[in-house]
């Protein structure tokens, strides 16, 4: 399985997402923004970070760089896209993924392992897990996810809720929302399920020693289900 | 010819920076202040002379990339 991961100018995960992707068997390339063209992929990942220092908008400007072109084109015949963090905030930003992610309703920035719990399996990201409440990483200052309510009404009424906040028992009430993100958004999906974006980062749980496993777990389960 | 633009927030979207500023502005002894919305002004310079020509232009750099018109609204408000 051959993997795309975009570096943008003040992206800061790009490498730990090539590392996590390398260990469990993908075949990862680095993609500079400024190219034309991506590479054969089975899956492309934007990843986190900030690029273009957070000007304007987190993502806005990312959102409008060469390689997205590419990108946008790949998403929309049908290819995996994963935004991770500014790689979520980009690809609400391409319009790809419904709603924005305005800053932390209480205005700090987060740095803190969080519990999310994945509530739709029928899609090649989560499909055949065996568990529905993760242990992952968040760190941002704009993870506060919004959208008009037709949108919600929307993205409701087509399972598009990746992810939402939750505590380690899978409770999603308000009080397990780090950032104030409506209805404890931590992830959607496009209409096709084959875009993902999420605040959390799961390359950052590929390591017993230094953190947990729960990372690992993902990406061993997405590169079975892209085989 | 310099074309101006404001961007703010819709009025459903919460402002937290916004809340902060009327609060410090309490503080200070500001008491008569409802409320506070903070938004984004821009000054662009366009190579066009034609007042309607370069309002139009700066009105699609707003939808297309100064403004995301989920949350902001944007306002063209002068031209020199």
């Amino acid at each position: 399985m051959k993997s795309s991961v975009i570096t943008f100018p003040g992206s800061n995960c790009d490498r730990d997402m090539d590392v996590a992707l390398n260990k469990f068997g993908f075949k990862n390339k680095m993609v500079w923004h400024n190219d034309n063209e991506l590479p054969k992929s089975d899956l492309v990942v934007l990843p986190g970070g900030f690029s273009y220092g957070d000007y304007l908008r987190c993502g806005s400007m990312a959102s409008k760089s060469k390689i997205m072109h590419s990108v946008i084109n790949f998403a929309k015949s049908g290819g995996l896209v994963m935004g991770i963090c500014n790689g979520f905030q980009i690809l609400v930003e391409t319009g790809l993924l419904p709603g924005v992610l305005l800053r932390n309703k209480y205005l700090e920035f987060i740095c803190k392992n969080v519990h999310v719990k994945v509530d739709n399996k029928q899609n090649p990201y989560f499909k055949n897990l065996d568990k529905n409440i993760f242990e992952f990483h968040i760190a941002h200052n704009e993870g506060n996810y919004f959208c008009t309510k037709d949108q919600l009404d929307e993205i409701k009424d087509n399972n598009q809720i990746a992810i939402y906040y939750c505590d380690k028992n899978g409770h999603t009430e308000e009080q397990y929302n780090p950032n104030g993100s409506m209805k404890n958004i931590a992830g959607i999906f496009n209409k096709e399920k084959n875009v993902l974006g999420m605040m959390p980062h799961p390359e950052r749980m590929i390591d017993q020693s230094l953190s947990g496993e729960d990372g690992s777990l993902f990406f061993k389960n997405l590169i079975n289900n892209l085989k | 010819m310099i074309v101006s633009a404001i961007i703010t927030l819709k009025k459903d979207v919460l402002d937290p920076q916004g809340k902060v500023i009327h609060q410090t502005l309490d503080g200070m002894g500001f008491k008569d202040v409802n409320e506070v919305r903070q938004g984004k002004y821009f000054e662009i310079d366009v190579n066009e002379n034609d007042p309607t020509k370069a309002k139009g232009i700066v009105e699609d750099m707003c939808k297309k990339l100064l403004a995301n018109l989920v949350i902001e609204n944007y306002k063209i408000i002068e031209t020199q």
